[in-house]
């Protein structure tokens, strides 16, 4: 008998298979998504999931949930509105690193800055995926890709940290060969009130391990993946200069402050 | 009633003496705005300013988004949310809005954008925008855009605006102008009980039983809230009418002859004019916006003068009224198209003339609008 996923039941229906690659992260950040889910007792019919456009702006698609999607990097911006007209919907984004930290780089800001009560879960995957490649602001420099076939002549973003300058209150990053961590991410970041960002490396094979690796084969990305990454306590004991090119993985910030309720708030007392 | 009790009213009923961009703030108000969402760009700030203070009052939410774009895309937001929702803008900012008038137009999230028109980067009066008003978006769609010409019409049309926006679940434009916007007049809000607010209709159907896209042929479909269990999708990719991203191309053809069906095949329904002196007419001008006050005053002068000239004021700049415009094409010799930019609009005039008289185009492009004088002048040439 083939054993059905016991995620499956929040799949909307006729929408498999899906269309992410073999070997793509979204699947897993997916399960993972869903697994948090179901192990916090969340109602997804009480939630409201946005997605850009790109890879990873199409997880929520395929969940029974109420949905935006379909404009590059405006998530922030249509979860802000429904935020200020519907406080108590809960409202998880999924977003690729390039409809986060490229085109939708200043709604980011602005909504960490705000601390807008939203759950961002970032997929980077260190490069435009879905349309082929193409360097992002995080792909780690000299890597090729396939607009920057000589190597990335740019520095790369730190979002975590770009997140928590901005003001961001809560901030954490795994990567997709550590279910456990990630899932516990998620339903601490969904449990936060404020912005939460928790982002999540992940392998690109058919792109980024193409161009940067020169393999397709997502075991290899992975491994590459693994050998970068520096816990946050390993991490500390080190130099700015050892710590260069690593993906350091923690939660790195979980603070209450205000959140945001609009920019104009009336108070009978001043008029 | 204490004045605080009163600022929290949503209809200031009474005569006022107010600038136009206030009264854009009151009609929006008036009509049930509960969110609005701008950046500042002169001469649209006084609605942002008006909306900071009276909004929250109200029981309503105010953002100053980080640009245009947070702006329109906060507006669809909430505008799924349930909201009634506004965003303001001057000509700058109106290329940003672009995105969202698309995407709100696909998944057919009802809003109003106004659109104080102003001269590249300075704040002169302009009409140059009315072709973004209908085509600035990529892809297919329809747009209503409503001009007013005085300030108690920037109040009236914003709550028309809102109407047609609920009823056709569309973003709807106003198309105001720096003349108007920034002008104090008259303005005289009427008793609630006299004011018709119109809101979308809710489904009746049960999570399961509902589908977000499926409605009459060229209606808007039922909304269904937020955070229920509907399981809307609201992408604007192809979409089939549970909401799901559909590649076929009749499901595409479908999905998009609604949705610009629901505004093109409601257009007598939609379109308004008004016409001035036109009933023994044999010569006809047309206006829209602030361009229909020297306009009037010209036909005036000329028929004082003998010649048998009226006005048609379009008051919904899009779509286009068709029929309105044959007719007036059909009874006159000739028509002069009136407006504030290189000649724009009067080419959709010639276009639904259709040869059945000539259309002369009487244009002002120098960042002010057109005197009555220069208007009788045009008027009298042709009437030689
Ligand atoms: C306004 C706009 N610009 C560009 C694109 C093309 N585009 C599609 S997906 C994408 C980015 C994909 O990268 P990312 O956001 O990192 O997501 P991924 O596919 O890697 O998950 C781009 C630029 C678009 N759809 N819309």
């Amino acid at each position: 008998m083939i054993k059905q996923n016991p995620q499956r039941k929040h799949i909307r229906d006729d929408k498999l298979p899906h269309f992410f690659c073999p070997g793509c992260g979204c699947g897993q950040v997916l399960n993972y998504f869903l697994r948090a889910v179901d192990e916090e007792n969340i109602n997804l019919d009480e939630m409201v999931t946005i997605g850009g456009v790109g890879c990873t702006a199409r997880i929520p698609v395929y969940l029974k949930t109420d949905t935006l999607h379909g404009v590059h990097g405006r998530t922030l911006a249509w979860a802000t509105g429904i935020k200020l007209h519907k406080p108590e919907i809960p409202i998880v984004i999924f977003a690729g690193d390039g409809d986060l930290a490229s085109i939708g780089g200043n709604h980011f800001i602005h909504a960490a800055r705000r601390n807008l009560d939203v759950t961002v879960i970032l997929v980077n995957n260190l490069n435009f995926a879905m349309t082929g490649g193409q360097v992002a602001p995080s792909t780690p420099s000299e890597l090729k890709t396939m607009t920057a076939p000589y190597g990335n002549k740019e520095p790369d973003f730190d979002i975590c940290k770009l997140a928590i300058a901005a003001g961001a209150t809560y901030v954490s990053r795994w990567t997709t060969d550590r279910p456990n961590q990630v899932i516990k991410g998620i339903k601490d970041a969904m449990k936060h009130k404020g912005f939460s960002l928790i982002e999540i490396i992940s392998q690109c094979p058919t792109h980024f391990g193409r161009y940067a690796l020169d393999s397709g084969n997502p075991q290899v990305l992975l491994d590459w993946i693994k050998d970068l990454t520096l816990t946050k306590t390993q991490a500390d004991k080190l130099t700015a200069q050892e710590q260069k090119g690593k993906f350091i993985i923690g939660e790195f910030i979980k603070e209450d402050k205000p959140v945001y309720t609009g920019s104009s708030v009336y108070k009978e007392a001043c008029q | 009633m204490s004045e605080k009790k009163a600022y929290q009213e949503r209809v200031q009923s009474g005569v006022h003496f107010m600038a136009g961009n206030y009264a854009t703030v009151e009609g929006a108000i008036a009509a049930g705005c509960d969110f609005f969402a701008g950046y500042p760009i002169t001469p649209a700030n006084e609605i942002s300013e008006g909306m900071s203070k009276r909004l929250p009052a109200v029981g309503g939410a105010f953002m100053q988004g980080e640009d245009e774009l947070a702006s329109i895309f906060a507006v669809a937001g909430a505008s799924l949310a349930g909201a009634k929702a506004m965003t303001a803008t001057a000509s700058a900012g109106f290329n940003y809005k672009q995105e969202g008038i698309g995407y709100a137009s696909a998944i057919e999230a009802p809003c109003v954008i106004v659109d104080v028109q102003r001269c590249r980067g300075e704040n002169f009066a302009s009409q140059a925008d009315v072709m973004q008003m209908r085509w600035g978006a990529s892809g297919d769609y329809e747009t209503i855009c409503l001009a007013p010409s005085s300030v108690q019409e920037l109040f009236d049309y914003t709550v028309k605006a809102f109407n047609l926006a609920e009823t056709f679940r569309n973003p709807v434009i106003v198309m105001s102008e720096t003349t108007i916007a920034l002008m104090r007049e008259r303005l005289e809000i009427p008793d609630p009980k006299d004011l018709k607010i119109l809101n979308r209709r809710y489904t009746h159907q049960k999570p399961g039983e509902y589908m977000t896209y499926k409605a009459n042929p060229n209606q808007a479909p039922d909304f269904a809230p937020l955070g229920k269990g509907y399981h809307n999708l609201y992408s604007i990719n192809p979409h089939d009418e549970r909401g799901g991203i559909d590649w076929d191309p009749e499901v595409f053809d479908k999905l998009y002859q609604r949705i610009t069906g629901k505004i093109s095949e409601n257009k007598d329904q939609i379109c308004e004019t008004q016409s001035y002196h036109m009933s023994d007419a044999s010569l006809a001008v047309i206006a829209y916006g602030s361009e229909v006050r020297p306009a009037l005053d010209a036909v005036e002068m000329a028929r004082a003068g003998g010649i048998k000239v009226g006005l048609l004021k379009l008051v919904t700049v899009w779509p286009v009224a068709e029929k309105q415009i044959k007719e007036v094409a059909s009874q006159v010799s000739a028509i002069l198209s009136v407006e504030m930019n290189i000649g724009k609009y009067s080419r959709e005039i010639e276009r639904v003339s259709g040869g059945r008289c000539p259309v002369h185009y009487v244009t002002k492009n120098k960042g002010s609008g057109h005197t009555k004088e220069e208007i009788y002048q045009a008027i009298k040439e042709v009437w030689k």
